[in-house]
């Protein structure tokens, strides 16, 4: 019917898709069979079942993961999704990340995830199979149901990558597209050959960050379920207690994963985004890191009840809400709701019934079988010593999850409105409303982490404990006072008393740091396998002191303190743009900075700015190109892309934040006059006029002049910033009672000017026009960033640390099921 | 766990007083009129940019100084100072969200977000050329 669409990818996808839904059904429950069969032969076969729906599951979802890419590689716009998300003049990485740009995409990243990390558990979970995967198959049942695109009674059920740009509504208000140009009828049969492009993908997504960070943060988020399966399995089986040990590994790598995945999108937005920083409390960033901080409190908790039989309880709550937090974030970013208050939310698609059915099918259950039998949970009613481990422990986890409450409740703001229809808006200093509270947490966190592996479990002896811990404090003393020296903590815009928590929060996490390290020698003697908990504290700690130190020492260098510029308006407002004229070095920071030449991409309106940094002293010299996509497909505007120069303890780092409309041609600048005396002095763009005293000729020719007639002749020093001086004289003739401005054009400068008016108390007023199509000029901000580098080397550390226990936990497991 | 019972408590007592001492820090949506009411207290005012009349910005002479009229919902209008560069897609946004300060006949803006038209919405009313043309969604990571 219609000429050049390809269907059997489509159609192929779409029973894929129902198949991944019926096979995952089919998996929960023969695995709840396999649950609740007593008799061996009977578990075998509906595990067997099971474990087919599975794989079939597994197999349904990668199908339509590479049909999805099939049709995105050929640009077959005929489907709503590649048209949406993709384009021509895409590089292959790009595609890739194309196939999770929209909100069918990640889902179906989640499931693959997800799928993945089952099929591991039928390997390693034994004996926990069963009750745990019947909870994965669940999961994986959910989320089939958002890319499956049905709609049942009216309602719309999930949303498919398979739907035809036809179907889509997209192509309704085309009229050349339909038969006689008119909109209410049919498509003309060839429509499809006048679709020459899609929508491309957003140009700020088009960097690498955009082709790892998703699959590294899905698979954070997928891993999320297994601790939760674990643990309602454990209590749905009311087999309570045997969970803790085949758990562990998977706490971990959750943990560690979900960790690198949120690394990963502060990393973007540093290097890529113009956000001016890693992390800036947004209700997207905050949704991803409350599921973490829970799963590191619920990880202790662990460690806890194996240690001492206690914390069981707060485990298995942990666990639960560490997965229910990140379906709560999922409905956060997905559902349109954080509208005003987020930068880069994902935009509603009309689901949001369905994504708040997901948080409730997972969270009321759970929260009925823990009211039913949490009597039924085994629990030690013992006083606890304060000198032992495990009291410490408890105290940190629930300084985390404290943490992540406080967090998720400031940004939920947006669904307190909707609750209870209010108009609350954010604070004036949003991120200031968030550290102001997390860094007291921060500064106890650092001091439990620094002196509670010096603790022995149930009891320590006072004796050793100092003796053991004074080495570390020592060194942190000497480090302190070298910290203090050096380094220090500038910040002080908001007073003596947070600078002073600030201070605090740097030394304790030196001390945790020290502390940490040391340990791996003073208690574990150097032994790697057992040291990843060490090593994860130290990255820890590094990660804190570098937050810390990071963003309390930035610096905006671009500010315009040279004293040339016009002075400021009303309010002392960061003056944090710098405009650079082409090939005029101006003065940043320690820099001589000049912009000196502009480059295009080949294929794309991607512009790069060459700016070479000279510091003042001659000993460094450096080019950056902060790049970005000018005009992009037709819309007015700039989409911006830093640049930085990194070196091992800082970063210089700019971007571009206003430039000259390439699209402007004409001059439409007019003169602006100004009133000067003789003697006084103007600033223009490059620096500043002195204008001399007036020179008065008067004996002219009659029949030129007519009677009375003048000639004045201004003369002007024009000081450039770099510290050139030219001098022109302006004249203009009173001549037949008429005045005659001569207008001086100053190519270098760009700059016109003339003599407009001499008033009878001798000022004068002068004309200035300085042309933007003279001149090239690009604005930039830039920041120094100190000791960058060590914050994402103190997550890598965590990470490894984290892994390293992993792996010796999983071995554990897995030598003691051998037996 | 007496103990940690008590410190939970505690805990939570505290995280009440965060919560409700935040809510004390909060700010308004306001529309220009009643940001007008309370001068010099921090609002958030949703308007559109005013096409009518010039948007001022020259980054040569002083790359931190913008100044522009928006139109509320309701149709009053206000002037805008902002000293910081001039947002990426002022001109092509079909919304602004304004944070700041009513003072003197002016709004000292401190923040300026931008939000672009969604999707298809212009170009269906327009009659769609060329599917390739559509604004790009503001979607971002």
């Amino acid at each position: 019917m219609y000429i050049g669409e390809l269907s059997w990818p489509g159609q192929l996808g779409h029973l894929a898709a129902i198949l991944s839904l019926v096979a995952s059904a089919l998996a929960c429950f023969a695995y709840a069979q396999t649950v609740r069969s007593n008799e061996l032969t009977l578990r075998a076969s509906w595990q067997r079942i099971a474990r087919v729906g599975f794989y079939l599951q597994t197999i349904s979802v990668f199908t339509i993961f590479f049909l999805l890419l099939y049709l995105i590689h050929n640009h077959r716009f005929e489907y709503h999704y590649v048209w949406k998300h993709s384009s021509k003049s895409l590089e292959f990485k790009y595609l890739l990340a194309s196939i999770w740009e929209g909100q069918e995409g990640s889902f179906l990243l989640w499931l693959l995830a997800q799928g993945v990390l089952g099929l591991l558990l039928i390997r390693t979970a034994k004996g926990w199979e069963a009750p745990v995967m019947s909870i994965v198959s669940f999961a994986q049942f959910c989320l089939s149901t958002m890319i499956i695109g049905l709609s049942i009674l009216g309602w719309k059920l999930g949303s498919s990558p398979f739907l035809l740009l036809r179907d889509s509504g997209v192509l309704d208000g085309a009229p050349a597209l339909h038969i006689d140009f008119d909109s209410s009828q049919p498509l003309i049969p060839n429509y499809l050959e006048k679709i020459q492009d899609g929508n491309d993908l957003n140009p700020l997504l088009q960097n690498y960050w955009m082709v790892i960070h998703p699959p590294v943060l899905f698979l954070g988020f997928a891993s999320t379920l297994i601790p939760f399966a674990f643990a309602m399995g454990g209590v749905i089986t009311r087999r309570y207690t045997d969970w803790v040990k085949p758990v562990q590994p998977w706490a971990l790598f959750s943990t560690a994963v979900l960790g690198v995945g949120i690394m990963m999108g502060g990393m973007w937005a540093y290097e890529s985004l113009t956000f001016g920083g890693y992390w800036a409390w947004d209700p997207v960033e905050n949704a991803s890191l409350v599921p973490w901080l829970i799963g590191v409190a619920g990880l202790h908790t662990l460690l806890i009840y194996r240690h001492s039989g206690q914390a069981l309880r707060s485990t298995i709550v942990f666990f639960v809400l560490g997965f229910g937090f990140i379906l709560y974030s999922t409905f956060l970013t997905r559902s349109g709701i954080l509208g005003e208050t987020s930068v880069h939310a994902f935009t509603g698609e009309g689901m949001n019934l369905q994504l708040l059915a997901l948080i409730a099918v997972f969270m009321i259950p759970s929260a009925w079988f823990l009211i039913r039998r949490h009597r039924e949970i085994p629990q030690i009613q013992t006083e606890e010593n304060i000198s032992a481990r495990e009291f410490w422990m408890y105290i940190g986890s629930l300084l985390f999850f404290l943490s992540a409450i406080l967090i998720i409740g400031q940004t939920s703001l947006p669904v307190f409105n909707k609750i209870f229809g209010t108009t609350i808006a954010p604070p004036e200093d949003v991120e200031f409303s968030y550290n102001s509270v997390q860094i007291y947490i921060a500064i106890m966190l650092a001091l439990l982490t620094g002196f509670t592996y010096y603790l022995k479990y149930k009891q320590t002896g006072m004796g050793l404990f100092w003796k053991r811990i004074s080495i570390p404090l020592l060194i942190t003393l000497l480090l302190g006072i070298g910290f203090a020296w050096y380094i220090g903590i500038r910040y002080d815009q908001k007073g003596l008393g947070f600078q002073t928590a600030l201070w605090i929060a740097a030394i304790c996490s030196l001390f945790s740091l020290i502390a940490n390290a040391s340990y791996i020698w003073i208690g574990i003697k150097g032994n790697l396998a057992k040291s990843g908990g060490a090593i994860a504290h130290v990255g820890f700690a590094l990660t804190l002191l570098a937050i810390v130190v990071t963003s309390s020492n930035k610096q905006v260098i671009s500010e315009n303190n040279t004293g040339f510029l016009t002075p400021l308006g009303k309010g002392e407002n960061p003056r944090q743009n710098l405009t650079l004229v082409k090939d005029i070095p101006s003065e940043m920071g320690r820099y001589k900075v000049t912009y000196e030449q502009d480059s295009v991409h080949p294929k794309k309106k991607l512009w790069y700015y060459k700016v070479r940094f000279k510091s003042n002293d001659g000993k460094e010299e450096f080019v950056l190109y902060p790049n970005a996509f000018v005009n992009y497909k037709g819309q007015q505007g700039l989409m911006a892309n830093p640049d930085a120069k990194h070196y091992w303890d800082h970063d210089v780092f700019t971007y571009v934040t206003s430039l000259p409309d390439p699209d402007k041609k004409e001059d439409t600048t007019r003169f602006t006059s100004k009133t000067v005396m003789p003697g006084d002095t103007t600033f223009y763009s490059k620096g500043f006029i002195t204008f001399g005293q007036p020179n008065l000729i008067d004996s002219l020719p009659v029949e030129l002049f007519g009677e009375g007639g003048q000639v004045v002749e201004l003369p002007v020093s024009i000081h450039r910033r770099t510290g050139e001086t030219a001098t022109v004289t302006l004249k203009a003739a009173w001549a037949k009672k008429q005045w005659l401005p001569l207008p001086d054009t100053m190519q270098a400068e760009g700059m016109i000017m003339q003599l407009e008016e001499q008033k009878k108390d001798g000022s004068l007023v002068v004309g200035i026009k300085e042309s933007d199509t003279l001149l090239k000029y690009v604005t930039l901000k830039a920041f120094h960033y100190p000791y960058i580098q060590f914050l994402w080397f103190g997550i890598w550390l965590t990470a490894a640390g984290l892994l390293i226990s992993m792996r010796r936990r999983m071995q554990q497991w897995l030598q003691a099921n051998r037996t | 766990m007496k103990r940690t019972q008590l410190i939970l408590l505690i805990g939570i007592a505290v995280c009440i007083g965060v919560l409700l001492s935040f809510l004390k820090t909060t700010s308004t949506y306001d529309t220009v009129e009643t940001a007008r009411k309370k001068p010099g207290q921090f609002v958030h005012v949703m308007a559109k940019l005013d096409k009518s009349s010039p948007i001022q910005y020259d980054a040569l002479n002083n790359p931190n100084y913008l100044r522009f009229a928006a139109i509320d919902s309701l149709g009053q209008r206000m002037i805008v100072e902002y000293n910081n560069a001039k947002p990426e897609n002022l001109e092509m946004s079909d919304r602004l969200v304004l944070k700041g300060r009513y003072s003197d006949s002016v709004f000292l803006c401190k923040e300026i977000q931008t939000k672009c038209p969604s999707k298809y919405k212009e170009e269906e009313a327009k009659g769609l050329k060329h599917p390739g043309s559509v604004p790009l969604p503001t979607t971002q990571p």
